[in-house]
């Protein structure tokens, strides 16, 4: 529909005060496919998901998803076009329950008018618990999400994208801090939701890297070290002296 | 909540307290129906005209300490500098007072009849192209809601599209509030100056400073406020508030829900602006005159220890606040002026660093916590897990005054 | 317009730029390094001022050296007490609002509040002198028509001192170096083995410290009243943002700016409308670029 690729991002640069935290970058992501983004700390990753998602503006390059120039438009403008982000640490609203939580994000009564109007329609409510469901709070729908573990806020934001139905989904760093059962989850998730999208996934955890990785992008010092299968990379004498150093 | 097995007193209490405030918004009706007779039973009718009057006076800056209740408490935005809205509301009041009781005819002994006094002390010849439309009533009501709406407008749309906020947002407006009163005291001529307009009279030929007057403008003035609290719970019961509070708790994640971010809080920024000036126009309605000193950082932050006192996410909280600082200050700077700043400043600290939830803060909630914390001690913690779960009717967002920075 | 009034005239501005940066000095350190809102600022500078004075008064107890050299003394108590306040007020207020910005500023707006009534209280509401020393008055006189008074060139001397101390103590000193990575990663500083808590305690009473000098060196312009601080305090704050609040160089470039078009544009109107046209421009400028005139991008 959009050619091969939902997202393409070329020749992507950004510099701080002289430092170059994203050089020249080119990156694809396409619809049924969890590519996975791996990397040493500093290596330009959640930087990258700042300049997909207009968080921080690019010095020089090109972001287009489905096929659009979304290079200058404002966060909120980038995830009503269908970009959901899911940030490194949960980011959740404790004091709401998991329903408010997740009615929060469903994307109506965006306005200050219609947010003043808003009464909980059948719509919504069919639509957040159909979402419960699939992230594994459908019995928490009315706890506090400051009573969740961490696993389940992850989940709980995780939960708040996919109630937008974006076309594509960045997550940062999902499985930290889960346990191996919840990991095992996670990933399940992960592979039911990539049937209808594309996923992007920022993580360390090589183990579940190669559970869920289509395609495997090792990024270092801003730039692309290599690209591929997960076997190919972790055979790779470039990827083992990034990681293992000096 | 009856359970076959007896349940521990820790968890009865806080079961009880846990009904009490599930119908939270049956307190709150309550709270307002206790408001809406103290204030148009109680004090009508308990106190002289006099004494109602300054009351009425207070009750004005409730005005614009509800609006920082949603603008601060809610929407995490504090402004120091809500004195300018006030006094903007204010002086489009006077304004049009002024004019009706500049006739030619009472003031012929002017060099130029038919002027403001001031500016005819300023050797000014005709009325400024500015004040004319204040002649119309209509004009002037409408002025006194635009002029500040516009002005929060612009200065929101500014600051919250480049996502300033937190101390910047609050220096900033702090400095607005120290322009506007050096202008309206530097412009003698145009402004009336540091006495401000003065000699207010008649409001279309209706004399306001009769006792009768006072007391019809003191209910024109508690209805208003009485209305500006059921516009306020309405907006804190729906996603509105709880929007308000996502975004001072996590803004970015709001952002990155796809909300507008600024757009909501320059709203809440324009609407806590109107209701100030509401509050300064029934000020110079209900006092006879509007002055620079209720314009500048001074008066704008005495007006956030009034919310703060209250309890900063309270609405209820901050119309007993105004009344309590405003009391204290005419008490104190009637019988021991000295004294007023030592305690309107320690009334900053101990409000921040000891009660940061107000008189509202002081309530059930707290109470509970500390009871329960001293119940837990004698009961052994054997009995934690029959502790019924509250969770399905607990209070949402709107119930837990935060105190955030 | 002939050259003596430009050079008065620059002068003129020369002498605000002092004041805007003095006061701005202690601030830049608080709020641009730590991050920490101050309100009661001011007040730190009116301890120096009410220091000075008080010394000055002691010259008929101790002697005419004492009347002549009571300056510098007064530099170093005024430095010594408004630095000892400071470290009492970040231990039992500050500290406990670290998270807590707005909470900060208000907190200390009360402070404020309460030490100007102890200031009133103490020494009335009247304003004070201190008595100059016979080597600080009178003035220069290049020309027939240029009059400069030597109080004014102290006042700089005083800040081109002042200031290279605070840079020179930032970039070069190992106590510069904790400031500067506690201010990046607290996590990191302390896990180097800096004691951060000892450095935020310092960092505050040394920049409420630079509040009480800048409050000794006013009195060689100006008098002293229980309000003098106050005035200041918005004017510096919107020094330090205006300057991109975490660069030292900022705060410099922005009182030399702001103060000239204040002295520029007081040449042709009157004070207070100067004065708001000068506000107003700065407030115009920060709506449009929020970061601060001299600030670099950096990382959010």
């Amino acid at each position: 529909m959009f050619g091969e690729f939902l997202l393409r991002v070329e020749h992507l640069s950004v510099e701080f005060d002289g430092f170059k935290a994203v050089d020249d970058l080119t990156f694809y992501a396409a619809k049924n496919q969890i590519c996975a983004i791996i990397g040493p700390n500093g290596a330009g990753k959640t930087t990258l998901l700042d300049l997909i998602t207009g968080r921080t503006s690019p010095t020089s390059g090109e972001i287009r998803f489905k096929e659009a120039d979304i290079g200058g438009l404002r966060e909120n403008q980038i995830v009503r076009r269908g970009i959901g982000r899911k940030f490194q640490t949960p980011s959740v609203y404790e004091a709401l329950t998991v329903f408010e939580n997740l009615e929060m994000a469903y994307p109506d009564a965006r306005t200050w008018l219609s947010a003043w109007s808003f009464r909980r329609s059948e719509a919504v409510v069919k639509k957040v618990e159909e979402v419960a469901e699939l992230i594994y709070l459908k019995d928490k729908l009315h706890e506090r999400a400051e009573k969740l573990s961490h696993g389940q806020k992850q989940w709980l934001e995780i939960g708040a994208l996919l109630i937008q139905e974006p076309d594509l989904l960045l997550l940062d760093e999902p499985v930290a801090g889960m346990s191996v059962q919840d990991r095992e989850l996670t990933a399940a998730l992960l592979l039911e939701l990539v049937k209808e999208r594309a996923v992007v996934v920022v993580e360390h955890d090589m183990d579940f890297v190669r559970k869920i990785a289509d395609r495997v992008t090792v990024l270092h010092q801003g730039k692309i070290l290599m690209e591929g299968k997960m076997d190919a990379i972790q055979s790779d004498p470039r990827v083992v002296e990034v990681y293992l150093g000096h | 909540m009856e359970r076959a097995t007896p349940s521990p007193w820790s968890a009865r209490f806080r079961s009880f307290t846990a009904r009490l405030s599930s119908e939270k918004s049956t307190r709150e009706n309550a709270s307002f129906v206790l408001l809406a007779v103290l204030l148009l039973l109680v004090f009508p009718l308990g106190l002289d005209v006099f004494r109602l009057n300054l009351v009425g006076k207070y009750l004005t800056y409730a005005f614009v300490a509800l609006g920082l209740v949603l603008c601060w408490g809610y929407g995490g935005i504090l402004s120091l500098g809500q004195g300018v809205f006030f006094g903007l509301g204010g002086y489009c009041m006077a304004m049009f007072l002024k004019l009706e009781a500049s006739d030619p005819k009472s003031t012929a002994i002017q060099s130029t009849p038919g002027i403001p006094d001031f500016m005819d002390w300023n050797q000014l010849k005709e009325l400024p192209a500015f004040w004319v439309p204040f002649e119309s009533l209509p004009f002037t009501l409408l002025a006194v809601l635009v002029v500040p709406g516009l002005l929060a407008l612009v200065v929101g749309l500014a600051m919250f599209k480049r996502r300033v906020g937190g101390v910047y947002f609050a220096i900033i407006t702090q400095a607005i509030a120290s322009i506007l009163s050096i202008l309206i005291i530097g412009r003698q001529g145009y402004t009336g100056g540091v006495n401000g307009i003065t000699d207010l009279k008649t409001l279309l030929g209706w004399d306001i400073r009769t006792d009768e007057a006072k007391v019809i403008l003191y209910y024109v003035n508690a209805v208003l406020l009485l209305g500006a609290v059921l516009l306020g719970l309405s907006l804190i019961r729906s996603k509105l508030g709880r929007l308000l509070v996502a975004l001072r708790d996590k803004e970015e994640r709001v952002l990155f829900t796809g909300y507008d971010v600024a757009s909501l809080k320059t709203f809440v920024f324009v609407l806590a602006a109107m209701l100030s000036a509401v509050g300064g126009a029934m000020f110079t309605l209900q006092v006879g005159f509007m002055s620079p000193s209720f314009v500048g950082i001074v008066p704008s932050i005495e007006m956030v220890i009034c919310a703060a006192v209250g309890g900063r996410s309270s609405l209820f909280g901050a119309i007993y606040g105004s009344l309590l600082v405003n009391f204290g200050k005419t008490y104190f700077s009637e019988s021991f002026p000295e004294l007023w700043l030592f305690v309107i400043g320690f009334l900053f600290i101990a409000v921040v660093m000891v009660f940061p939830n107000g008189l509202a803060g002081l309530d059930l909630m707290k109470m509970r916590s500390f009871i329960e914390s001293k119940l837990r001690r004698f009961q052994k913690p054997s009995v934690g897990l029959s502790i019924p779960k509250p969770a399905p009717s607990r209070p949402g967002v709107t119930a837990a005054p935060r105190s955030n920075g | 317009m002939d050259l003596s009034i430009w050079a008065m005239q620059a002068f003129n501005g020369l002498s605000t730029f002092c004041v805007l940066l003095l006061m701005a000095l202690g601030l830049a350190i608080i709020f641009g390094q730590m991050g920490v809102i101050n309100m009661a600022h001011g007040e730190f500078l009116t301890i120096g001022a009410y220091t000075t004075f008080l010394l000055s008064q002691a010259g008929s107890v101790l002697g005419d050296w004492f009347q002549t050299w009571y300056f510098p003394v007064a530099i170093v108590v005024s430095f010594v007490l408004a630095g000892a306040v400071g470290w009492l007020v970040e231990r039992f207020m500050v500290r406990h609002l670290y998270r807590r910005p707005l909470d900060t500023l208000l907190a200390t707006w009360g402070l404020s509040l309460v030490m100007q009534q102890a200031f009133r209280s103490g020494f009335g509401a009247r304003e004070v002198s201190a008595t100059l020393p016979d080597w600080l008055m009178g003035s220069l006189k290049p020309t027939a028509t240029i009059d400069i008074p030597i109080n004014g060139l102290f006042m700089m001397a005083l800040t081109a001192a002042l200031t290279g101390l605070v840079v020179f103590g930032l970039t070069s000193t190992r106590f510069g170096v904790w400031v500067r990575a506690t201010v990046q990663n607290r996590a990191m500083a302390s896990a180097a083995g800096i004691n951060t808590r000892k450095v935020d305690e310092l960092t505050f009473a040394i920049g409420c410290g630079l509040a009480g000098v800048a409050g000794a060196a006013f009195t060689t312009i100006g008098s002293t009243g229980p309000t003098s601080g106050s005035l200041y305090i918005v004017d510096t704050f919107l020094v330090v943002v205006f300057g991109g609040a975490e660069r030292l160089i900022g705060t410099i470039l922005s009182a030399f700016s702001i103060a000239q078009t204040q002295a520029a544009t007081e040449f042709f109107m009157t004070g207070s409308m100067a004065k708001v046209l000068t506000l107003s421009t700065i407030i115009v400028i920060l709506m449009l670029r929020p970061q601060g005139l001299f600030s670099i991008k950096v990382r959010r």
